[in-house]
């Protein structure tokens, strides 16, 4: 019993272990919070099964980009081959998630390998780059996709049929939904641990750190991150798979290169190479693209208020004024993502402790 | 055959016009190994600032030379808030703070000029047609844009390869900490380097605006082209920046013009519309795979 209770031990256990019961139980206490007024609980539901899904997309990204170094620019594009697949299949009638999940994980490995047998050749910044141009490319090919509503996008209609095993059409579908998208994101969040603490991690890690003293060893560094990479894109379409479940919707805006740039922006700041960091920076990341108006509407309520009682009414002037500054939140979230890559290195994650793994 | 040529000259144009967007990020690359995401968004400030000061003062070319010290202003501003602290950093960490640039410039242009486009009118002797051949009309302003983008790639053929600043910037790109050691002051150099691919942007930015609309965000697609183009040129090289700079406006623009005419022999109308700028698109960025699967740091790039 002693390994169910390590992770108790430190702040950084502890604070991961709360923030997976509070996800576990949001469809319990959601509708508390609906009855106090804070939050409707289908809002509640749709925005937290948002951040669990990219949670996943950003967890497959921390696998290469965190334990692996590679700095993929185009992840967004797996989660496009997964909406597709399944919109796609449901187009034409193939409504079975049985057969849909599968195909969206197998066609994005096979992407991801190819991407990767191609990309991995490049270095640094090259890298980058080149990552960037296979997602435009695939992004291009979809707005291109007359058929499909090229760049409007294809309103799917229906979810995904699991043989009436898992309800996410009937009448609970946002609770039911969530808790689908939150499971898989535990299987998926296991499954790194499994992987970044088996031989073929330790391998992985160390391609990152010195990748010409790893060959040196005998390790054939290039299969193992492009294996790394493959699984990456793999658990990256499964999670394309459920957003398009999710919205309904499909269209080429979901692997738009600043789709990319978001994951990246996940993982960072929620600390790269720790196994909750893209979680963190999930949460983190889109609440403050929800709520992040409402939050400096409010700060600017308090100093609008602070300076009428200092200075009068005449020179804090309209109260709308101020409030229309909120509109401009991007101006703040820009500001924070800077601030933290100057002065915060190890992310959200860092700030409760350090990671035993570095 | 009339078609062709002016196809043939838009390709050189857009080319011109992507080669002043890649070279400053070129520069900046080679010489600081920065990776600036927040170029695109200089493009976009060189265009909005031109529109202000050519509605304020009632003459393009006015409000265009108004607006490039503005640009050199807003560069110069930029490198020493945040881009300075950055060199030091590895490249995620770039991408990452020059994401959030762009995020604050685009709301900032937004709070500033609101969220609709603008268009930047022409004056008459800019806007009509001249006839390079007797049966060849050509628009006179996308002239004008291949006589001052050929003229501005000149002298900058001229800065960096004959004048002693050019010289810097060279040595820079080859080993700064050398420079350094020689006595050169590298802060100022790149913030030099960094103001002058600021000028270059804004220059590249207002010069198709009148072109395109003023938009927000309008730099933020022509960016991921701008640095296709640097690593198919090989980063750090003006002359593969302006070699890929062609190839790339060529390629996109008569894939435009001409695909479309191909694809409706076997295609419908409505999906040959659809698919050939896609395609034109598509054709660009597997030019880039295919160039850095062949040569993994570009066509002259040396390092990697």
């Amino acid at each position: 019993m002693t390994g169910m209770t390590a992770p108790l031990r430190t702040w950084r256990g502890r604070v991961a272990v709360g923030l997976l019961v509070m996800l576990a139980l949001l469809p319990w206490y959601s509708p508390w919070l609906d009855a106090a007024g804070i939050i409707s609980q289908r809002f509640a539901l749709t925005v937290m099964t948002r951040v669990v899904i990219l949670a996943i997309a950003a967890s497959s990204l921390n696998l290469i980009l965190g334990y692996g170094g590679m700095v993929s620019f185009g992840h967004a594009v797996y989660i496009g081959i997964g909406g597709y697949t399944v919109g796609i299949l449901t187009y034409h009638g193939i409504g079975s998630g049985f057969v849909q999940f599968p195909l969206a994980i197998l066609l994005s490995a096979l992407l991801a390998l190819a991407i990767g047998a191609l990309s991995l050749r490049t270095r640094g910044v090259y890298f980058i780059m080149i990552t960037l141009a296979f997602a435009q490319l695939l992004y291009y090919v979809a707005v291109g996709l007359e058929a499909y509503g090229a760049d409007d996008g294809l309103t799917i209609g229906r979810r995904s049929d699991f043989a009436g095993l898992i309800p996410i059409r009937g009448p609970n579908k946002f609770v039911a939904f969530y808790l689908l998208s939150f499971v898989v994101l535990l299987l998926v969040l296991g499954l790194v641990h499994r992987l970044v603490n088996s031989r073929f991690g330790m391998a992985l890690r160390g391609t990152k750190s010195n990748d010409a003293r790893m060959q040196a060893l005998g390790f054939p560094t290039f299969r193992y991150r492009i294996v790394a990479f493959a699984i990456a894109g793999a658990l990256c379409g499964l999670a394309g798979a459920l957003l398009a479940n999710h919205t309904e919707f499909i269209s080429p805006a979901m692997m738009h290169w600043t789709r990319s740039g978001d994951l990246i922006v996940m993982v960072v700041l929620g600390g790269m190479g720790s196994l909750l960091g893209p979680v963190y920076g999930a949460v983190a990341f889109l609440l403050l693209e929800e709520f992040l108006p409402a939050a400096l509407a409010m700060v600017l309520t308090w100093l609008h208020a602070g300076l009428t009682a200092v200075l009068g009414a005449a020179a804090a002037g309209d109260l709308d004024a101020w409030l229309k500054m909120a509109e401009y939140w991007q101006i703040a979230l820009g500001t924070i993502l800077i601030l933290v890559v100057l002065y915060a290195r190890g992310g959200i994650d860092g700030l409760f402790g350090r990671s035993r793994h570095g | 055959m009339t078609l062709l040529i002016e196809q043939l000259l838009n390709g050189i144009q857009l080319g011109l016009l992507m080669f002043l967007l890649a070279a400053g990020l070129t520069l900046v690359f080679g010489i600081m190994d920065l990776v600036n995401l927040a170029h695109g968004s200089l493009y976009m400030f060189g265009a909005y600032f031109c529109a202000s000061f050519s509605a304020w003062t009632g003459s393009f070319v006015v409000g265009a030379l108004l607006a490039l010290p503005a640009a050199l202003l807003l560069g110069v501003l930029v490198e020493v808030v945040v881009v300075r602290k950055l060199y030091r950093r590895d490249h995620l960490d770039h991408v990452l703070a020059t994401f959030g640039l762009i995020l604050i410039a685009n709301d900032l242009v937004r709070l500033v000029w609101g969220p609709d486009g603008r268009r930047i009118p022409l004056p008459a002797w800019l806007s009509q047609p001249i006839r390079l051949t007797p049966d060849l009309p050509y628009p006179a302003y996308r002239f004008a844009v291949i006589l001052v983008g050929a003229a501005v790639a000149l002298l900058l053929y001229w800065l960096v390869g004959r004048t002693r600043t050019g010289m810097w910037i060279r040595a820079g790109a080859s080993n700064r900490t050398m420079i350094g050691a020689l006595g050169v002051n590298v802060e100022a150099l790149f913030t030099l380097v960094f103001g002058l691919g600021a000028v270059l942007a804004a220059l590249a930015g207002l010069m198709a605006a009148p072109i395109v609309t003023v938009s927000i965000g309008m730099g933020d697609n022509i960016l991921i082209l701008a640095f296709v183009i640097i690593v198919i040129g090989g980063i750090g090289s003006i002359k593969g920046a302006f070699i890929a700079a062609m190839v790339v406006g060529m390629i996109d623009t008569v894939g435009r013009a001409f695909l479309p005419d191909l694809l409706k022999s076997f295609l419908s109308v409505a999906a040959a519309n659809t698919a050939a700028p896609a395609i034109s698109s598509m054709m660009i960025y597997l030019l880039m795979a295919g160039v850095l699967v062949w040569r993994p740091t570009g066509l002259f790039g040396a390092r990697s």
